[in-house]
């Protein structure tokens, strides 16, 4: 049974996608930069070591329990849907890029990159690697990989990412350096690189499931879906070989069985937690619990384009309504910190010189009154897709009855939350993996954006974004997103009250484990630079 | 004897015609949900045009009587068709799950049978006495308790406190086998409902047979007292037990998703469980197809059982 995979996952059919989409963007952790943590022990590591971590020793397994995707899982990176795929991913392939703790992109697998003037043709040039097989990565093997993604017959998530670049008039210059063409100015082109799902992988079809082949710090070693993926340290990894002998990535959907396998011995590394579950264990020195700050955003997306939300003053009242503090405690049990309306807190470009929202019910009423909408009613849309929706929802609701707004809580399915909520209804529980800020731009709040639950559509934002990605000078750059945020600020659409810690725990003798990496970036489940001691 | 080949025959067709319909129900139910499987997979992306295209490729975009009716066709072949979600066939998926399913519920049985004929064979004979009030009082005090409650109190005390058994199976699931301890805690929460139910059975229906009057005559005629338990009370206990064991056994084989979510075992409970969350709806399709086919067979063969332990069932027992 140890690779079963009847069938080939052929490139032509429709390989194994995964539901439960949202990780990706939704669950994100926070990234710790890739330097921070290389010696960082839990707190409360008892080898007393000064630098906290000790010297790197050599050898072992680790084994990892993840909530997984059940037997339609794949190994196929460019399907890259659940965390526990994106840890699998990582472990055997590299990025172009990958997103440090404040989410700006840092060369992997690119060497460097260089713009035109114009900022759209880019030149990337690779840094020496090769692939399991001993093949090098070449020019040639980036393009095959993004035209694999881009292929219009399939409907691979990283898709969208690489939109700005025309694939048609890339080409290869030489065997280490690619010239992207873009389709319009993209000052922040390295995040595309660096976009979740968009690994290299070896030109030619290749069977991911039975014998994948990629640069990553792991080799293949067996697969079966739903349940376990072995890997063996790559000794010729380009970025120093991993410290760990093999890592095996299990499943375990439960988080009770995660916990309790952690407990048990059973696994050194337990994804996803419950805040509860971190009280029950922090400190009691059995196992080491990790809250990566700045995972997910938790907000209420406000439709701006219906009534009553097509009032900035209304929703510059549900700002004033919301007391942020009170949701981060009861839904998020603490696990967070408040959030002031706008995405990326802790991320390059975010902007932290705002003050602080506070609740505000005199003002609040106030502006509902000049609107025209005391006594609204409003119904609030959520579900239990994610950790802490309906209890934010039921807390909003009890503090929106104080300004004296009925809101009317209404649980949806969560198998297709997301799509219910993109289109109808006017107020939601919302929530946000990592991303840049820009990405984050891009995706939600443009007039063409795809993803847009707020419905924000001004040509003058859109042009302040293409201004942005046209202006060379970064600091200029960080001008006009602060701009585009001041703005989001005083009258968007989310109503940015938090953002959660994501939980892990550890046994005792993990080190390197990173703490100050959201998921999804590239410090996140990055086991080439975990050690047992 | 044609009467009794008849039954049988009458009894199959009619359960061809029962797993029909519960397959079609399953489809309308499945079809009623809100979201498709381009849906559950786009998550929480849910890019109109991604969703467009998944749609097209997963061949959502026909119409649900045409999917229907290729399944149904492909049904005739043999073939369960393939995963939305993976594009692999159904039949390895299924296959993969039923190992682990397939194991749980022979261990399980081949310690409940004992285990409950023991119990309800013993407290019978005691009736009234200490032990019949102790396995009465057990039974029904353990029946109370929800798997779930009772799988988290016996990894609690006898993994974690203890250190004896493991907490769970992960990463075990491909060679269950060559960890026998991860299996009994697993067997254990399984285990200890149908013991019950199945003990207390037994025992009624022994005492009730012990104090009927063919066993009273019996004793008149000198027949040994093991006999008159053994040869004739306990058949007529066994033929309500039979029934109760068919649905136990129906209930192992199609799925015990606690247990399997507690413990990390990857069976069709898991498979049920991710392919209605992806809306995989041949995956769907083909468990309710396995599930209908397992629940007539196993009635039909508690229907047989029972008339050969208790011809007279309707009078008997």
């Amino acid at each position: 049974m140890t690779e079963q995979r009847h069938g080939p996952v052929d490139d032509t059919r429709f390989p194994g996608l995964h539901r439960r989409g949202f990780l990706a963007a939704a669950g994100g952790v926070a990234a710790s930069g890739a330097l921070a943590l290389a010696g960082c022990a839990g707190p409360g590591a008892s080898d007393g070591s000064a630098d906290g971590g000790g010297r790197p020793r050599r050898g072992g397994t680790l084994r990892a329990a993840f909530a997984g995707g059940g037997a339609s899982e794949t190994l196929d990176p460019h399907l890259t849907n659940l965390f526990a795929d994106a840890a699998r991913a990582k472990a055997l392939f590299d990025k172009l890029a990958d997103y440090g703790a404040d989410l700006a992109a840092a060369p992997r697998l690119a060497a460097s990159w260089e713009p035109n003037a114009g900022l759209d043709r880019w030149t990337v040039t690779l840094r020496k690697a090769a692939f399991h097989n001993g093949k090098p990565v070449t020019a040639r093997d980036v393009l095959h990989s993004y035209r694999r993604i881009a292929d219009p017959k399939q409907a691979f998530r990283a898709k969208a990412s690489l939109e700005p670049i025309d694939l048609k008039a890339s080409r290869a210059r030489d065997a280490r350096t690619v010239e992207f063409v873009l389709k319009r100015p993209t000052a922040e082109f390295p995040n595309i690189l660096a976009a979740f799902g968009a690994y290299i992988v070896p030109e030619g079809a290749q069977d991911f499931d039975r014998n994948p082949v990629g640069s990553g710090p792991f080799r293949f070693v067996s697969f079966t879906p739903g349940r376990s993926a072995v890997f063996r340290r790559n000794d010729d990894y380009w970025d120093g070989p991993p410290h760990l002998d093999r890592l095996e990535i299990l499943v375990a959907n439960e988080e009770s069985a995660r916990v309790n396998s952690l407990l048990g011995g059973q696994v050194e590394y337990a994804h996803e937690l419950t805040p509860t579950t971190a009280r029950a264990h922090e400190g009691r020195g059995q196992i080491e619990i990790v809250r990566l700050p700045h995972s997910a955003m938790q907000a209420f997306a406000m439709k701006t384009d219906r009534a009553p939300f097509d009032d900035k003053r209304v929703r510059e009242a549900f700002f004033l309504i919301a007391d942020r503090k009170e949701l981060v405690d009861g839904a998020l049990s603490g696990a967070g910190e408040i959030g002031n309306d706008l995405f990326g807190k802790g991320y390059e470009y975010y902007a932290d010189g705002l003050r602080q929202r506070e609740p505000d019910l005199d003002r609040a009423r106030h502006l509902l009154k000049k609107a025209g909408a005391d006594g609204l009613r409003v119904t609030l849309d959520t579900s239990a897709v994610a950790a802490g929706f309906t209890e934010a929802a039921s807390i909003f609701r009890d503090q929106a009855a104080k300004a004296g707004v009925h809101l009317k809580v209404r649980t949806g399915s969560k198998d297709s939350y997301w799509q219910d909520t993109l289109d109808s209804g006017t107020l939601c529980c919302y929530r946000s993996g990592a991303m840049p800020i820009e990405s984050h731009f891009s995706q939600r709040l443009l007039s063409a954006s795809t993803t847009n639950a707020t419905k924000w559509r001004h040509k003058d934002f859109d042009a302040l974004y293409r201004q942005a990605q046209s202006t060379r000078n970064k600091a200029d750059r960080a001008a006009v997103f602060g701009r585009m945020q001041r703005r989001l600020y005083t009258e968007g659409g989310f109503l940015v009250w938090g953002f959660a810690d994501w939980i892990l725990g550890t046994a005792r003798t993990v080190r390197g484990v990173a703490h100050k990496a959201p998921a999804n970036t590239l410090d996140w489940a990055r086991f080439d630079k975990v050690w047992l001691a | 004897m044609t009467a009794l080949w008849s039954w049988p025959a009458r009894r199959l067709l009619l359960g061809a015609g029962q797993t029909a319909a519960v397959v079609l129900l399953v489809f309308a139910l499945t079809e009623a949900l809100p979201g498709d499987a381009a849906v559950a997979l786009a998550g929480d992306q849910p890019d109109p045009g991604r969703i467009a295209a998944l749609r097209e490729a997963l061949h959502l975009d026909r119409p649900a009587h045409e999917r229907l009716a290729a399944w149904a066709a492909g049904l005739l072949h043999g073939d369960l068709g393939r995963s939305l979600t993976s594009g692999r066939p159904v039949s390895s998926l299924l296959a993969d799950g039923f190992a682990p399913t397939l194991l749980l519920a022979a261990l399980t049985l081949a310690l409940l049978i004992p285990a409950a004929v023991g119990l309800g064979v013993l407290a019978a004979r005691h009736e009234g006495r200490l032990a019949d009030r102790v396995i009465s009082a057990l039974t029904l005090g353990v029946y109370a308790v929800p798997e779930f409650a009772l799988g988290v109190l016996l990894v609690a005390l006898f993994a974690l406190r203890l250190g004896w058994l493991p907490p769970t199976a992960v990463g075990y699931g491909d060679d269950l086998l060559a960890h026998p301890a991860a299996l009994v805690l697993p067997v254990l929460v399984l285990l200890s409902r149908p013991v019950c139910s199945l003990a207390r059975l037994i025992r009624a229906g022994m005492t009730d047979a012990l104090a009927s009057p063919y066993v009273a005559h019996a004793r008149r005629c000198a027949i040994p007292g093991s006999r008159i338990r053994y040869a004739h009370a306990l058949p007529n206990a066994l033929a309500p037990a039979a029934q109760q064991l068919a649905r136990t056994v129906d209930w192992l084989l199609c799925g015990v998703i606690v247990v399997e979510a507690l413990f990390v075992i990857p069976g069709l409970g898991t498979v049920l469980m991710n392919a209605v969350a992806e809306r995989d709806v041949p995956v769907i399709q083909g468990l309710a197809l396995v599930f209908g086919v397992t629940a007539v067979l196993l009635n039909l063969g508690a229907d047989l059982v029972t008339h050969r332990f208790a011809p007279r069932a309707a009078v008997a027992a």
